[in-house]
């Protein structure tokens, strides 16, 4: 059952970014190119500045879906689950030094299949004022 | 790059043992608030045999792969001109921890896309029982072709 409406917008979050998210992200994902955390680095091949992992972004642009699901799941109940999941990087995420970035989620129910068993979630993913992943979709299962 | 690797498959990388602290790591540093992922009696609460990895996790595992087809003699990949351009995962079931995962990459398609190229790379990745978990789909878009 997905307890919403399609088109309904079911979760929305906004995520501050400093350097010290990316360098974590670094960590935990084992991806350690330097744009991620050196200006100089990120300066010699062109960027306007340190970028946030693609990989980050999108890892936080779906945890909003995976704190709906849990909510709407019977207590003691498995809640639904993220079937599938893809995004495309149109924009990077610049990260000032000290100012940071934030990244904001909207979650919207696109779709929902399989006599409600299953559904879409598109999500829209914006920092400063731009829209960074394209195509960003997720397939979730119902519990 | 060169266009014969589309279809080239890859041999599998080395088991990846999924760990509870790794898991929870990678949550934090995503912005989980999940406790299936933070707090293992809660995953064992629903059925779960440990904390359940986050929908992105997979990369983890996926990038050994991509190590791979970056670093094929023939490839004419230079990393640094490398730009992830498209990411898919695709799950048969989560990702949960102590699971020991393989991952196979096959090249599907390698395309010309003005003076780019479009490399998209799937890794197949299966459990220690040899049950498919997930599937990892990265396209890159490598610069600057010659």
């Amino acid at each position: 059952m997905s307890a919403a409406e399609v088109g309904e917008v079911v979760a929305e979050t906004t995520y501050a970014l400093d350097r010290g998210s990316l360098v974590r992200y670094a960590g935990a994902s084992g991806d350690f190119n330097p744009i991620h955390y050196r200006d100089d680095v990120a300066a010699s091949v062109g960027l306007p500045g340190v970028l946030a992992h693609g990989m980050l972004t999108m890892g936080l642009a779906v945890q909003p879906v995976v704190a709906w699901l849990e909510s709407i799941a019977d207590p003691g109940q498995a809640p639904g689950w993220v079937t599938d999941y893809q995004v495309r990087f149109t924009r990077p995420v610049v990260v000032d030094p000290e100012a940071g970035a934030e990244v904001t989620v909207t979650a919207k129910l696109a779709q929902v299949d399989d006599e409600g068993a299953t559904g879409r979630i598109d999500l829209t993913v914006t920092a400063a004022g731009q829209t960074v992943l394209g195509k960003a979709q997720v397939r979730v299962a119902f519990a | 790059m060169n266009p014969d690797l589309q279809g080239r498959a890859f041999p599998p990388t080395p088991p990846y043992l999924v760990g509870r602290e790794k898991v929870r790591e990678f949550a934090r540093a995503t912005g989980s608030t999940s406790p299936l992922s933070l707090d293992p009696d809660a995953a064992r609460a629903v059925g779960h045999a440990d904390v359940v990895a986050p929908p992105t996790f997979a990369v983890v595992v996926q990038e050994a792969t991509l190590a791979q087809l970056l670093a094929e003699p023939d490839a004419g990949i230079d990393f640094g001109q490398v730009v992830h351009g498209e990411q898919r995962f695709s799950y048969s079931r989560p990702i949960v921890a102590g699971d020991e995962l393989t991952a196979t990459l096959t090249v599907t398609s390698v395309k010309a896309l003005g003076g780019n190229a479009m490399v998209t790379a799937a890794s197949e990745i299966v459990d220690a029982a040899g049950e498919h978990v997930v599937t990892a789909t990265s396209t890159l878009v490598v610069r600057g072709d010659s």
